[in-house]
């Protein structure tokens, strides 16, 4: 299965992103923000850094990108999307997802392995854990913070929508220890620690993040 | 030639941790006026010429799509003589 991995100017964790796509069984097809061709991709990861620096809003300049646009239009018609951090940042920029990330509520930039407990094991990239299953996974971000306001939080619950939350003390002042998301019709999901950097215990704190890399590769090829 | 302003704040109900970090810096300095702070984002835009009607709809499109995220900011914009 061919899995695009974007970069954008200031994309810092694409190599990571690609190595875990490999470590998962499937091939990585490096794609370019300029360029609007997706290569023929079965499924799209964007990866964390910071992209465009950060300016104006994370992820609000990304979102803006020719490939953006060939993504977007991709994933309305059901293809598979996973957003990690500065990812997540561009799919809520994008509308793909609602609500918004915000800086982190003690203002400190985190870096720290966070257990987080995935929620939703219907989506194509979390169909590999167990319900209520905890992970170890690397959380490292300045503007973490999942926002919303009380009506999308109260649909966002309702529908398990809820991919992942934080395990023990809120890191960054996410509403309801939101870790993770995912759209209404399941294709796209947005997480803000990164499991791409936990999939060998050699690199990471854990192994714990390869399941998303296989979970795509499983819900793919059924 | 004329300056656009737009001015981003944070919606009211969103926590501003930047405002609140400067809210209690102001005390340590002596400063003891504020009982809140927020802190927003101010664009200046210029223009050649007097503003026209269609220029500020378009900045008003741009405020909304670009300049500011409406799930979590509200804007104005105004033009500065």
């Amino acid at each position: 299965m061919r899995v695009g991995v974007v970069t954008f100017p200031g994309t810092l964790d694409d190599r990571d992103a690609a190595r875990a796509v490999c470590a998962g069984g499937s091939e990585a097809i490096e794609l370019w923000h300029g360029d609007a061709d997706l290569k023929n991709v079965d499924v799209v990861i964007l990866p964390g850094g910071f992209s465009y620096g950060d300016y104006l809003r994370c992820g609000a300049i990304s979102r803006f990108a020719p490939v953006m646009t060939s993504i977007i239009e991709q994933a309305n018609k059901g293809m598979p999307l996973l957003g990690i951090c500065n990812g997540f940042q561009v799919l809520c920029e994008s509308h793909l997802l609602p609500g918004a990330l915000t800086r982190n509520s003690d203002l400190h930039f985190l870096c720290k392995d966070q257990v987080i407990s995935i929620e939703n094991t219907n989506t194509p990239w979390t169909s590999s854990f167990s319900k209520g299953q905890e992970i170890l996974i690397p959380l490292k971000n300045g503007e973490g913070s999942f926002q919303c306001d009380d009506a999308t939080l109260a649909s966002l619950e309702g529908d398990g929508q809820i991919i992942a939350r934080y395990v023990g003390e809120n890191p960054n002042g996410s509403r309801n220890m939101i870790a993770g998301i995912t759209n209404a019709r399941g294709n796209v999901v947005g997480l803000m620690p990164h499991p791409e950097h936990a999939i060998d215990a050699l690199t990471g704190p854990s192994a714990d993040g390869l399941g998303f890399f296989t979970s795509i590769l499983n819900a793919m090829v059924k | 030639m004329a300056k656009i302003v737009v001015d981003v704040m944070l919606k009211p109900e969103i926590l501003d941790p930047q405002g609140n970090a400067v809210a209690s810096a102001l005390p340590r300095l002596g400063f003891t006026f504020a009982t809140s702070v927020r802190q927003g984002k101010r664009f200046e835009i210029e223009v050649a010429g007097e503003p026209t009607p269609a220029q500020l709809a378009e900045v008003e499109k741009a405020a909304e799509v670009l300049l500011s995220n409406p799930v979590i900011e509200n804007y104005v914009v105004r033009v500065e003589k």
